[in-house]
């Protein structure tokens, strides 16, 4: 159905209101913004947040820059406590305590911390139970909140305060979690992998697609720190697109256990487009580092081919 | 009046809920009180209930599921046991913080490690500064009765704060006794509706629940949710005042066995003080006046009125089914001897740790405590009054 999106998203107003405290240049605010945005006017939300940059940012006592009701309760457990609140209004729906003909949509936010690793139990328990419910990663790479420290969601060699890159170790060792597809292999409704990016269409139209489809969905979305990864605050655009025109970060989307990749890019860039402008790669640039370079190509090439393949697979008639 | 009936204290936990059919339970098994979301599992089934059953992965989630939904507006209810209970210890904060009245059958077990599955106090001990109301049950009735209770006490509005009911593993969640049920709908009306003021689905009203809460405010929400613990006094004694005049069973904040005349009193709290009483009688039949005093209201801690109801004893013995491993005296002993103490009663008192990890508590250690304490009572002044009851020595 052809519409402007740019009308669609003058019109509504944004549910995550200005006066909160992310930081500039930081690529999370966007995301909420865009996801909330996609709700229907008319439609009621109830947002649970892990604890993490996003809560302490948005909801400090006596402020919230939620306009829909909010809930955070700790870290590891956004995901359980809005099941509980689905499962709440399933059962006062079901009773007729709640009005019939009124709508409320239940969208959980948690960064890298609070999902790749913490949450992941009660994400998956509460993906796996079926709770028609929407989560979103905002995943920035590591444990910002506290300082940088390195989360499954680290890219290999990357300097994070618990793994810098020193004289012996240069920085994370391991590979980074591929969460997306974790969240595949429960086999729910909707999973899909985002940015911010091109006036945020990709963002919008997979929010209002998860937050639409009835059952558990989930969202990754790459969400750039300018603290933790080293750029200056007005390239967080910038960053996105190379994320993304690099196959670091491809926008694919999984519906019903079909891959579909909304973006190939004509011409894949080179990893090192993505990692120059980045202080915590500044170590793979170094003289005789250049293996860290391959090595790492490497890896998004066997990734972004993995997905193609996937693509081909599950698209078979 | 009332339909008799045999049943476990799991079973009569599980009816409870079945009567209050809450809107929703979120629960995770774990021994010995995995049969109260099993037999939940088949009233759901069997439509007998309008309840959602929120089958979770983990009682950290089971906790987390019953804050959000409280939050959003619900009833929502628990059962665990030891370590499913020190798992959720985290959430169990945030829920009463969040002044969410959630209520949960907690079905006392030892706390690993290493691993035990069998009856003390450790897990309740382990919440008892979480700001949760905790009642300690004896028998199955009383499991039965201070759940049909516990909703009206955790809503009111003075009060606002989660409610555990608490009965000892095995020996009386899989004991099964005579038990007088009430008839469902006098449970119903006794319950009543929950009407909360704000909740998370009132649209009409959006609001958010569980700030970061800095220097400025934090200290006034902790001081409103311990003016909230102290109203719950209150609250308690109404309740249980309406619930006497329905079934005619009366429930204090502590109940006193034979304290009339009493010199010597053993303080418990759950099954064991059905042994004490057993205990004090035989005593008696030597001439022994020896009394039982049996803590029902934990969470608030009765302070003046139990310090009160020691004062002119000549011995005191508090049995503490949990160490507190402290280097001095299990929590219901400092408790107890710190009341005393700020209301000027000065009676020997001492500790016995006893019970752990399901140690069989037979009568005639009991009796040993009781003739223990008439020596302290002789002798004026307790020496070593932290004490082990029922241990082997070699």
């Amino acid at each position: 159905m052809a519409y402007n999106l740019k009308e669609v998203v003058a019109e509504k107003p944004s549910r995550f209101t200005a006066g909160h405290r992310m930081c500039a240049g930081c690529g999370a605010p966007s995301v909420a913004r865009m996801v909330m945005r996609a709700l229907k006017p008319e439609d009621h939300a109830v947002v649970a947040g892990a604890t993490g940059c996003m809560e302490v940012s948005t909801f400090i006592y006596p402020y919230t820059a939620w306009t829909d009701s909010f809930i955070h309760t700790a870290f590891e457990c956004a995901a359980a406590t809005e099941s509980g609140v689905e499962a709440a209004y399933k059962s006062l729906k079901r009773q007729g305590k709640l009005p019939e003909d009124e709508h409320t949509k239940f969208i959980a936010f948690g960064g890298d911390g609070g999902t790749y690793d913490i949450g992941l139990q009660s994400l998956s328990g509460a993906m796996e139970r079926g709770h028609d419910m929407v989560y979103v990663c905002y995943d920035n790479g590591a444990y910002m909140n506290t300082g940088i420290q390195r989360s499954s969601a680290t890219p290999k060699f990357a300097d994070t305060t618990t793994t810098p890159a020193g004289s012996k170790i240069p920085g994370k060792m391991q590979s980074r979690k591929d969460l997306t597809k974790v969240l595949v292999g429960h086999h729910i409704p909707y999973v899909a992998q985002s940015i911010a990016l091109n006036n945020y269409k990709d963002l919008y139209e997979k929010a209002e697609k998860a937050i639409y489809t009835e059952g558990p969905a989930f969202l990754n979305v790459l969400a750039p720190c300018p603290r933790g990864w080293g750029y200056k605050t007005e390239d967080l655009m910038q960053i996105n697109k190379l994320a993304v025109e690099t196959c670091y970060w491809p926008l694919y989307e999984v519906i019903n256990g079909k891959y579909i990749i909304n973006y190939k890019p004509a011409n894949k860039l080179p990893i090192e487009e993505f990692l120059k402008p980045q202080k915590r790669f500044k170590h793979m640039f170094k003289p005789g580092n250049e293996w860290m370079i391959e090595e790492f190509q490497k890896e998004v090439d066997a990734r972004w081919q993995e997905l193609l393949d996937l693509e081909a697979m599950t698209n078979k008639e | 009046m009332g339909i008799r009936e045999r049943l476990s204290g799991n079973e009569a936990a599980a009816i409870a809920m079945k009567q209050i059919n809450p809107d929703v339970v979120a629960a995770f098994p774990i021994t010995p009180s995995t049969e109260i979301p099993q037999y939940f599992s088949s009233f759901v089934s069997n439509g007998a209930v309008d309840t959602e059953f929120v089958a979770v992965e983990s009682e950290h989630s089971a906790m987390s599921a019953c804050i959000g939904a409280e939050a959003a507006g619900a009833r929502a209810m628990t059962a665990t046991s030891s370590n499913g209970l020190s798992l959720m210890w985290e959430m169990i904060y945030i829920a009463s913080s969040l002044r969410l009245p959630i209520v949960m059958s907690l079905v006392n077990r030892a706390v690993s490690g290493p691993l035990n599955i069998h009856n003390d106090h450790s897990d309740a001990m382990g919440v008892r500064d979480s700001g949760w109301i905790q009642l300690f049950s004896e028998s199955n009735q009383e499991a039965y009765d201070n759940l049909l209770m516990a909703h009206r006490i955790a809503e009111h509005k003075d009060v606002q704060l989660p409610l555990m009911v608490c009965q000892d593993g095995f020996i009386t969640s899989h004991s099964i006794e005579n038990i007088e049920l009430l008839e469902d709908d006098k449970v119903k009306e006794f319950v009543g509706t929950y009407k909360p003021e704000h909740y998370l689905l009132n649209r009409k009203e959006p609001i958010a629940i569980g700030p970061l809460d800095l220097q400025g405010y934090l200290f006034e929400h902790k001081k409103a949710q311990a003016e909230a613990m102290r109203n719950a006094k209150k609250v308690i004694a109404e309740v249980s005042a309406d619930f006497e005049k329905m079934t005619g069973r009366h429930y204090g904040f502590f109940e006193e066995y034979k304290m009339d005349d009493s010199e010597i009193v053993i303080v418990c709290m759950n099954s064991t003080a059905g042994t004490a009483k057993y205990a004090a009688d035989r005593l008696r039949e030597q001439g022994i006046k020896a009394g039982v005093l049996k803590v029902r209201m934990f969470r608030p801690f009765p302070v003046d009125e139990i310090a009160k109801a020691l004062q002119g004893q000549k011995a005191v013995a508090v049995l503490d089914k949990a160490d507190s491993v402290n280097g001095a005296g299990g929590a219901l002993f400092e408790d107890v001897t710190s009341a005393m103490f700020v209301n000027g009663v000065t009676v020997p008192t001492v500790n016995y740790i006893y019970g752990i990890g399901g140690r069989d508590v037979p009568a005639s250690d009991i009796e040993t405590v009781y003739k223990d304490l008439v020596e302290v009572a002789k002798a004026g002044k307790a020496e070593n009054p932290f004490r082990y009851l029922g241990i082997r020595e070699k």
